[in-house]
């Protein structure tokens, strides 16, 4: 950093790669969302015996809902309206916060950990105030389970994150990837049970099985997808688009902390195409992971899922108590 | 009265009875542990006749009223057996005849847009104003209702269910149905039976064997002739077929609703590689239009015999396979196991039969009670389970799925040459048929009026739903909302095999 002062010229060019690099890193996580959707899909279809419809499915409904014309239910107010745009930009903002390439952002030191558990907050609280907007019961139906399942998830999801800001003693997202991709190959309990929990926190926060059922058509059982029921054409568009960011990142956010080899620590062209490559590798395993663990799980019933969260916010505490424990 | 009317088994008996004979045969069958199977009437300008079939023992007991002039009202037998309710506001709904005695006055099939009486075509005798059905609710703190259907997420029939419900808990459910009336009865009437075995078969799509079996019976009982051997044990090996196709469905269904979608992708593929055969080896996927009136429509003949009872033995080793994944799956069992309870002595109140009754420890089977051909040639154990819940259902299913396997191959390899079809004669104008089924759904119930020549006057179809959706009611209070789904593909009662 010495250096930039006696060359601005350098400094200058600096920040541009920068720069370049942090919108190489938000463009790849908002253009691929879809696709790791469509692989997790195309992983399940696989596993249930079904023929897939390919890794393009989601552009493919994403494409023909944007081309669609939006249908506003009688008494939607302008909160309905903005919603989608909210959520999705919260989601964008999110991208740019989340060291999935680089650890190099220059937004990063915008925002940490717990701003970043506020950005999914206020993409949430937004998507079921609008649900509760249209006055249909499918709607607060979804938003009362949706915020039931948040405020249990969430102190799991801050005790994770704190778990990791002990270890690298910053709450900021690229310290905390870069400490933790930087050390020596050693095995810390806490990041064991950290890893763990996290994974509970994505099932349910992702509205996927066995908490909510991402395919089902029984308008009842629904938890994410009874708030989307009024949207329709961009709208719907921009929040099936954000909920698939929402999967991508929530990942992101797993590999960055304890998968976190092969990120970049640089904005240099090869940094950010290697760190591109490891992410890809990664998350087609997850994917993978993430579709058999679906296609064998049963949904559980409504009023388990706090017991399911407990467990992963008991997971959490064991991995904050063990960093005091076995590693100070 | 009539002895020409007097079908011709042994286990079907009607009664000719007056206005008090008809409420005292009620009253006798509700207290000597009859249930009701079906309420239906016949009305023209010279003829009112008011039927009510109960079953008792292994005997089907009719009591038949006969009234003769101007009518005003019917006797109503809902004191002795409330789960007639509907079928009686159906009746004033077709007829436009009102029934004294009885407490529920809302409209059932009629959602107030019938001008006039459907079935007679006079102007309606009362006059309801448009507006909302009167729905039972429920006051109190934090109670709030949820409306759902009649248009679902899913691609299912049209239905409306009005759940009170306090936060997660269901308190009351209450069915609005009528969405798929496409008037049955009225087409069912004057027509010969060639076209009403088309009618029959249509009633439920599902259920088409069943529904065109008891019509069938219904015609050749009034005609007062036998089908030759092989054509029963044919109707039989297609009833069974059919009982497989939807317990395999049914299977799946109810594993992919509690979020285990790989059990309803391998169920679906067993259901299909039976439906194809059923394509290759009888023409149609569904066997639909095999049954007529006087035997079965198709011969398969010799030669497919060993293909179908391979099959059967392929699909059976499956099935166990997935019996075994879905016991040993923690996560499904906790899901089927105590969710939709109805209790065996609630069961028996309502007079259940069928899959959900043998759940519910009713010990009703027709194929065990009556035990015509081809069922007394074959051996058969009948299933049942005294838990009543969603798991005790499943349960039902797999033990039935697995024995109507074993019984098709059975049949195939007990197979009578022979015949299958009798041109059936000419019947009498004024003699009436009872068919009484074992459908996969249940009971299933034909009555026709001939009028001479092939024509028949009149037919009413009574499917199981009839009593499955007051049932599926009595059983959601207390249940989570998120759960219905699962407790109502369990009892899955049919739509349209109700709406008529």
């Amino acid at each position: 950093m010495t250096q930039t002062s006696t060359v601005p010229h350098q400094w200058i060019a600096d920040l541009l790669f920068k720069g370049l690099g942090e919108l190489f890193q938000t463009a790849s996580v908002i253009f691929f969302a879809p696709i790791f959707l469509g692989w997790v899909n195309l992983c399940r279809s696989c596993l249930q015996s079904r023929r897939p419809a390919g890794i393009l499915q989601p552009y493919r409904d994403l494409l023909k809902l944007l081309r669609k014309e939006v249908v506003l239910a009688t008494g939607a107010s302008p909160l309905f309206r903005i919603t989608p745009y909210i959520v999705f930009g919260s989601m964008g903002l999110a991208a740019a916060l989340v060291p999935a390439v680089t650890t190099d952002l220059p937004f990063g030191p915008a925002a940490d950990a717990i701003a970043l558990v506020g950005i999914f907050s206020l993409a949430r609280i937004f998507m079921a105030l609008s649900a509760m907007d249209i006055g249909t019961p499918f709607g607060d139906m979804g938003a009362r389970r949706e915020m039931m399942i948040a405020f249990l998830a969430e102190p799991a999801t801050m005790m994770v994150l704190f778990t990791a800001s002990l270890i690298s003693r910053s709450t900021s997202l690229s310290t905390i990837a870069e400490t933790l991709g930087g050390r020596h190959f050693t095995l810390y309990p806490s990041l064991v049970f950290a890893t763990t929990s996290f994974f509970l926190i994505i099932l349910a926060e992702n509205s996927r099985l066995p908490i909510d059922n991402p395919s089902t058509h029984l308008e009842l059982t629904m938890i994410h997808e009874a708030m989307l029921l009024e949207y329709s054409g961009r709208h719907l568009a921009l929040m099936e688009w954000g909920s698939s960011i929402k999967l991508l990142l929530y990942f992101s956010i797993l590999i960055s902390f304890f998968l976190p080899w092969g990120i970049s620590h640089e904005s240099s062209f090869g940094g950010l195409l290697s760190g591109f490559a490891f992410l890809v590798l990664k998350l087609f395993i997850l994917g993978t992971l993430l579709a058999i663990l679906e296609s064998t799980l049963a949904k559980l019933r409504l009023f388990r899922a706090p017991e399911f969260l407990a467990a992963a916010y008991l997971l959490a505490v064991i991995a904050f108590l063990s960093h005091f424990i076995l590693e100070v | 009265m009539d002895e020409s009317r007097s079908p011709c088994s042994p286990f079907l008996e009607v009664i000719e009875t007056d206005r008090e004979g008809y409420l005292h045969l009620a009253m006798e069958m509700s207290e000597t542990g009859g249930r009701l199977v079906s309420v239906w009437g016949f009305f023209s300008e010279s003829l009112s006749l008011l039927f009510s079939s109960y079953f008792r023992g292994e005997r089907l007991f009719t009591g038949r009223l006969s009234l003769s002039g101007k009518i005003s009202d019917l006797p109503s037998i809902t004191p002795f057996f409330p789960v007639a309710s509907r079928m009686e506001r159906s009746i004033r709904d077709l007829w436009g005849i009102s029934f004294s005695g009885a407490q529920d006055h809302r409209r059932w099939l009629d959602h107030g847009l019938w001008e006039r009486v459907p079935l007679t075509q006079k102007a309606q005798p009362e006059t309801f104003g448009e507006g909302d059905y009167p729905f039972v609710r429920v006051e109190g703190m934090g109670v709030h209702e949820i409306p759902v259907g009649p248009v679902h997420a899913g691609m299912i029939e049209p239905g409306h269910f009005r759940f009170q419900v306090v936060g997660e808990k269901v308190l009351r459910m209450e069915e609005r149905l009528g969405y798929s009336h496409r008037g049955i009865d009225g087409l069912s009437r004057n027509i010969p039976w060639n076209r009403g075995i088309k009618l029959a078969g249509r009633v439920s799509g599902d259920t088409t064997v069943g529904h065109a079996l008891a019509y069938s019976l219904s015609i050749e009982s009034a005609i007062g002739m036998e089908v030759p051997k092989r054509a029963r044990f044919l109707r039989g090996l297609l009833l069974e077929r059919e009982r497989i196709a939807n317990h395999l469905g049914d299977l799946g269904a109810l594993a992919n609703d509690a979020g285990l979608s790989f059990g309803l992708s391998q169920f679906l593929i067993l259901k299909e590689d039976l439906l194809r055969q059923n394509k290759s080896v009888f023409g149609h996927r569904l066997l639909m239009d095999l049954i007529s009136p006087g035997g079965v429509r198709k011969d398969p003949g010799p030669l497919p015999i060993a293909e179908m009872s391979g099959e059967a033995s392929r699909i059976l080793q499956e099935v166990e396979i997935l019996e075994m994944i879905f016991e040993q799956h923690g996560g499904l069992q906790d899901r089927f196991f105590g969710t939709g309870t109805l209790p065996p002595e609630t069961a028996q109140k309502m007079g259940l039969c069928g899959v959900v009754g043998r759940a519910s420890g009713q010990p009703f089977d027709l194929r065990r009670l009556w035990k015509e051909p081809p069922f007394d040639e074959t051996g058969f154990t009948q299933a049942l389970e005294t838990g009543g819940d969603v798991r005790a259902r499943v349960a039902v299913r797999f033990f039935e799925v697995k024995e109507s396997l074993r019984l098709v191959q059975e049949i195939l390899l007990k197979l009578p040459s022979g015949d299958v079809f009798l041109e059936p004669p000419s019947g009498e104008s004024g003699k009436e048929g009872i068919g009484l089924v074992e459908g996969w759904r249940g009971e299933i119930l034909c009555w026709s009026r001939l009028e001479g020549g092939d024509i028949v006057a009149a037919s009413h179809f009574h499917d199981p739903s009839w009593i499955l959706w007051p049932a599926l009611e009595m059983t959601i209070p207390g249940n989570l909302v998120a759960d219905f789904p699962l407790i109502n593909k369990s009892f899955n009662p049919s739509y349209s095999g109700h709406d008529l």
